[in-house]
């Protein structure tokens, strides 16, 4: 099966091939081709995602090395090197799974450079899965880094009012990381002598290089979670990012760093991952708390899911740093289970969106009168968010903060204290947008969800439950590569 | 069928229940929504009371069935399951009888409601999520089906979604039960890194080991076991509504009476004594923590009386009498006594769940009126509720004779617990003499507060008919705020069925489909005790439980129990009969007394009737808190200090220097994507050429 991953990153570009050369036969963008952009671009994805079943499907899970490994001379001396395991293996699946999902969504609600707006998506999921897959630090840093490009155009073109502020901000703040990234890179391929990252995994940097290290590639990697205090980006790129913007940056961007913390910062640097280890959790922890409070106070729908997302990264950095088994398959449990759920919840606004064009609390209420479907999905959701069991939300956050209290029980109660706060928020937030009398003339005749919507919430519904009621599924395919991470930092802290 | 079988039938006829009639119930109708919830939950009933009946009297030995595995690492192994022994058979008859006379009752209840599918799919919902909670065999799906119940709830609470104070009600009880599972998620972490499993049939033989060690717990060094005990503890506090966590319940009578009966009195809230019970292999190693179960049992035993002294809802009242009952629950098993408090638990389901259906007899009758100021001499008019609700209100009072061994349902039980109490005073002194003390007292209050209920209902003169205007707008000017301590009634907003009788209709008595589910509580309540006694707490209490309760060595609570003096016997009879004889004086004899003495509005009645002032000092302590500190980290925080001196000051700056440096700050983001392009093509030409 080699070659399998190759050809799962790059069968979007074949889209965009397919797309670039129906432009070049049809002059003018009329009905007919635009239609023929999108559903080129939905099957497409939903090519990738069959491959990343078949993917699935074909991972040992008894293995806990990399899988599918490609490793192939490029230029330069560097290597174009490919492989996935346990950890990343399923976050290829996620993007999988979330693409054909956000073309759907966008499906009406984009109406201008659809054809470009298509492409920025398909360029986008090859550069994710890209991050995924790649095992050598240059590629890695290649699609890590250009990933961002068609997210930047993607808020920066289709995005709202206030879009370049927010593509500013966003573009500020992951640029001062990736810098610091890079030179560490640098850093790491001269004192190392290779960029792969298998060969890395087992090179023992200095103590003292370490530190630096890790502090560079945490400054990227925590603007990407986003981690207190560097997670304002967020709630303003959000607002302004159209909905399958919104669900892309939430489900699959933000988890490239928790991506990042667990093949570089713990294998590469345990000594300093160690060290840094009470930073992390102070960080969290106050994401958690903090966040879930601003979350609480926020007066549009969107901003208030955007904090809440920080508040729930805050339980996948504490889970990684616990750096035992359970706590790392819980933060990529919780990150899988986000991806789903806080990507449903910002389709969740979308819904309301399309219809309405407005994003504040105020405007709606009593939907459940006119919208019963919507008032359901949209609390099976809300419970996800809240963590209850039966839902995937639960999963991530016990099984994390069981993680962390092995190791700071302090840690463990503050993080508990999440579970009442997101309460607080999201049931409020459900009351006050679903429950009560219809009073806004505006919504009298609002709309249930039509079935194209049915259509894009069926899975991500199906998701949440079955990952809620059998996580065992997830926890199957991780565990041989995590217990072996966990093992590993743990031998190298002499833990 | 096999046991497992049926115990399996038993656990998921009510979810198929409540998917069908949720998915499809608009589709296939409200009759069909209703038969087919209605008609699994009698048969896991039926069903439940056969494998109870094995078990009580056919010698079924104690199993458990691993459906799939659930969380599944390393140690951390979690199995969905269904476990049965002494305690879930218990559980199984006491919650799909009630559930499913609930479900029976509902029909004529909810008759006029334009929802009555949905209503029917949370019953049977809840009902599953209990009985996933009863049948557990790990913490993990414990916590299942205990959160899993507290969504049903939340979802019940608020069902009249329209009513803003319905809404208000399910948050709170929403968040302030994830207080209490704040504590129990850190118990459950705790008894992990203690003790390696989080599955009770491992961890129960393990508990010894730690029986006399330590253990690091949030910068402090605690008693092991105590602590998680405690922990523990704190979600059960939340659960079944104990002091300084009880705010809740009292809201929670929003929802529909049906529910109150189900939910907020039979079962759901007694999950936390059921736990308590469940743990008590670990609680028996916990001194500290049993004494902490003790003191906060008496002391919402006590609290819950004298509010409920003072409340004119009559759903209120009920609550308040839920709340106090479960204290008694818990003080017994604080003591040592977990049969009494499970015994406790079975009888009170019923006769609970038949004051509670009562009431909503009697709302009904009187077209949605829950004032008891306004009714009075409803007797005549709803003669089978009068004479089911005296029923209840003798088993509460715990009417009985103790020279003969014979009494109401709460008669056995409730005596069990005072006389348990007292006899682990005598034998350890301590908290247990006052638990004593105090429960005493609190049955002189529980006897005069039902007298009370029943005297302003169904005796003196009627105050209906003359001003019938109900106090509609009440509730409605407190909006969604989330203290209502001043709202005191609420007419459940059902359609009014029969407004073609004219304006002043009269009381009248429930169809058959609501007397006959109260005719079979009322049944429970007489009958419950006197058959089970002996099983529960009595000489054969060793061969009822087989195992699933368990009694340190040295604990021979009830083995004394049933020796005390005899003053100690007579002693709840006899402030009952005074608690009793001063309703009596004030709500009949004296008639307007009470009235009279509210009016007065003196502090101590103004302290009972604000409920001790709870939800004022957690709105202005709590809530409030909440939301500075939202608005201070938003505001202050985010906008200011990070945004301030981040991105904006960083803006600010390169705007200054770009009006300086030409045109280059022209605004599109194409340009910013541009440079950075630029920025890291360059960078990296530098890797490539720095390395090779």
């Amino acid at each position: 099966m080699t070659g399998i991953l190759s050809l799962t990153t790059f069968t979007p570009l074949i889209g965009v091939a397919a797309i670039l050369l129906l432009r070049a036969f049809r002059s003018h963008e009329d009905a007919q081709t635009i239609n023929a952009v999108k559903w080129i671009t939905l099957v497409t994805t939903l090519a990738t995602f069959a491959l990343s079943v078949l993917l699935v499907m074909q991972y040992d899970p008894a293995n806990p090395g990399f899988q599918f490994v490609e490793d192939h001379p490029w230029f330069a001396g560097l290597h174009y090197r490919m492989g996935v395991d346990g950890i990343s293996i399923l976050f290829v699946l996620l993007t999988a799974f979330l693409m054909p999902i956000c073309i759907a969504a966008s499906w009406f609600s984009i109406d201008k450079r659809v054809p470009a707006y298509m492409i920025a998506f398909l360029v986008l999921e090859t550069l994710v899965i890209g991050v995924f897959c790649a095992l050598d630090l240059v590629l890695f840093y290649l699609f890590f880094e250009f990933g961002l490009v068609p997210m930047f155009l993607i808020i920066g073109i289709w995005g709202g009012k206030n879009r370049v502020y927010a593509a500013y901000k966003f573009f500020l703040y992951t640029l001062l990381g990736s810098v610091l990234m890079l030179a560490a890179i640098l850093v790491m391929i001269s004192v190392a002598g290779t960029s792969s990252i298998p060969e890395l995994m087992n090179y023992k940097f200095d103590e003292h290089l370490q530190t630096w290290l890790w502090l560079a590639f945490f400054a990227s990697f925590a603007v990407k979670m986003p981690m207190w205090p560097v997670h304002t980006w967020l709630p303003d790129a959000h607002v302004e990012a159209p909905t399958a913007g919104s669900v892309i940056l939430a489900g699959i961007l933000l988890k490239m760093g928790g991506y990042g913390f667990l093949r570089f910062s713990l294998p590469m640097f345990p000594q300093a991952s160690d060290l840094f280890t009470p930073l992390v959790f102070a960080l969290s922890v106050i994401a958690v708390v903090y966040t879930s409070l601003v979350a609480f106070r926020q007066t549009d729908i969107k901003k208030l899911i955007a904090y809440s997302s920080v508040a729930h990264m805050g339980f996948v950095t504490m889970g990684i740093f616990a750096g035992n088994a359970i706590g790392v398959q819980g933060a990529i449990f919780q990150m899988l289970s986000h991806g789903v759920i806080s990507g449903a919840l910002f389709l969740c606004v979308g819904v309301v969106y399309d219809r309405m064009h407005t994003r504040e609390i105020a405007f709606y209420g009593g939907l459940v009168n006119r919208m019963p479907w919507y008032a359901a999905t949209f609390l099976l959701f809300t419970m996800g968010n809240v963590g209850l069991p039966g839902t995937s939300g639960f999963i991530g956050e016990i099984t994390t903060m069981v993680g962390v209290y092995e190791i700071s029980t302090w840690t463990a109660v503050v993080a508990a204290t999440g579970v009442i706060f997101s309460a607080v928020y999201a049931l409020t937030l459900y009351k006050r947008v679903v429950f009560g009398e219809i009073t806004n003339p505006a919504l009298a005749d609002i709309t249930d969800l039509d079935w194209r919507e049915v259509a894009i919430f069926a899975p991500l519904i199906a998701m949440t439950l079955y990952l809620g009621v059998y996580p065992a599924a997830v926890f199957d395919l991780t565990q041989a590569s995590v217990d072996n991470l966990a093992a590993a930092y743990r031998a190298a802290i002499g833990g | 069928m096999t046991p497992q079988s049926l115990i399996t039938t038993v656990v998921f006829a009510p979810l198929i229940g409540a998917i069908v009639a949720g998915l499809f119930g608009r589709r296939i109708g409200n009759v069909a929504s209703q038969s087919i919830t209605t008609g699994l939950l009698l048969l896991s009933a039926v069903l439940s009371w056969t494998i109870f009946s094995q078990w009580t009297w056919g010698g079924l030995e104690p199993f458990t069935i691993k459906l799939l595995p659930f969380i599944n690492i390393g140690d951390f192994q979690s199995n969905w399951s269904i476990r049965l022994d002494g305690l879930s058979a218990v559980m199984l008859v006491v919650v799909t009888s009630v559930s499913s006379l609930v479900h029976v009752y509902s029909w004529g209840y909810m008759a006029e409601d334009d929802s009555k599918p949905r209503f029917f799919a949370y019953l049977s919902l809840f009902t599953f999520a209990m009985l996933a909670l009863v049948t557990a065999a790990d913490f993990m799906q414990l916590f299942f089906g205990w959160e899993g119940v507290g969504l049903a709830s939340y979802l019940l609470i608020g069902f009249w979604f329209k009513k803003p104070t319905a809404n208000a009600a399910s948050i709170k009880a929403f968040v302030v039960n994830r207080v209490g599972d704040f504590g129990f998620a850190l118990g459950i972490m705790t008894v992990y890194w203690m003790f390696g499993t989080i599955q009770f049939a491992e961890l129960f033989p393990k508990i010894p080991t730690m029986a006399n060690e330590g253990w690091w717990f949030a910068g402090s060094y605690w008693h092991a076991v105590d602590l998680a005990c405690a922990l523990l503890f704190v979600g059960a506090m939340g659960k079944s509504a104990q002091f300084f966590l009880h705010t809740w319940l009292p809201d929670a009578m929003e929802g529909p009476t049906p529910v109150s009966a189900l939910i907020h009195a039979a079962t759901m809230v007694t999950a936390g004594v059921y736990m308590v019970c469940l743990l008590s292999p670990m609680f028996e190693y916990a001194p500290y923590a049993k004494q902490i179960v003790t003191v906060i049992g008496a002391v919402t035993a006590l609290f819950a009386a004298t509010v409920g002294l003072a409340q004119n809802d009559i759903k209120r009242v009920i609550a308040y009498s839920t709340c106090s009952q479960l204290g008694y629950m818990f003080f017994a098993a604080g003591v040592g006594a977990y049969q009494a408090a499970m015994f406790h638990l079975f009888t009170h389901a019923f006769f609970k769940a038949l004051l509670f259906l009562g009431a909503g007899s009697v709302i009904h009758g009187m077209h949605h009126e829950q004032d008891m100021r306004k009714m009075g001499a409803l007797w005549k008019y709803l003669p089978v509720t009068y004479a089911v609700m005296t029923i209840g209100t003798l088993a509460i009072t715990g009417f009985g004779l103790p020279n003969l061994h014979l009494g109401f349902a709460g008669f056995y039980s409730k005596d069990t617990i005072i006389e348990s109490a007292f006899a682990a005073g005598q034998l350890y002194g301590g908290v247990a003499y006052f638990a004593f003390v105090v429960s005493i007292f609190a049955a002189g209050l529980t006897a005069f507060y039902s007298w009370r209920l029943a005297f302003m209902t169904f005796h003196g003169t009627a105050k209906w008919g003359h001003h019938d205007d109900h106090a509609h707008a009440h509730g409605h000017a407190h909006d969604d705020h989330a203290s209502s301590a001043q709202i005191e009634t609420h007419d459940e907003p059902l359609a009014d069925h029969d407004h073609g009788h004219g304006h002043d209709h009269k009381p009248h008595e429930s169809p058959v489909i609501m007397l006959v589910p109260l005719l079979l509580l009322a049944f429970g309540a007489i009958a419950a005790g006197y058959v089970f006694v002996d099983h529960f707490v009595g000489e054969g209490w060793h061969e009822f439980w087989r195992g699933a309760i368990f009694n340190a060595v040295d604990n021979h609570v009830l083995e004394h129990a049933h020796h005390v003096p005899t003053w100690v016997k007579w002693a709840p009879l006899a402030v009952s009969a005074v608690g009793f004889a001063s309703a009596y004086y004030v709500y009949i004899m004296r008639e307007g007394m009470g009235a009279a003495l509210a009016a007065r509005k003196g502090p101590l009645w103004t302290f009972l009737y604000n409920k001790w002032f709870f939800d004022e000092i957690y709105e202005a302590t709590f809530v409030r808190a909440t939301k500075f500190l939202g608005d201070l980290f938003w505001k202050g925080g985010d906008q200011k200090i990070i945004d301030g001196l981040g991105p904006n000051g960083v803006s600010a700056l390169s705007y200054a220097i770009g009006r300086r440096a030409g045109r280059l700050q022209t605004g599109y983001v194409y340009h910013y994507a541009f440079v950075m392009l630029l920025g890291v093509a360059g960078l990296l030409s530098y890797a490539l050429w720095a390395w090779a």
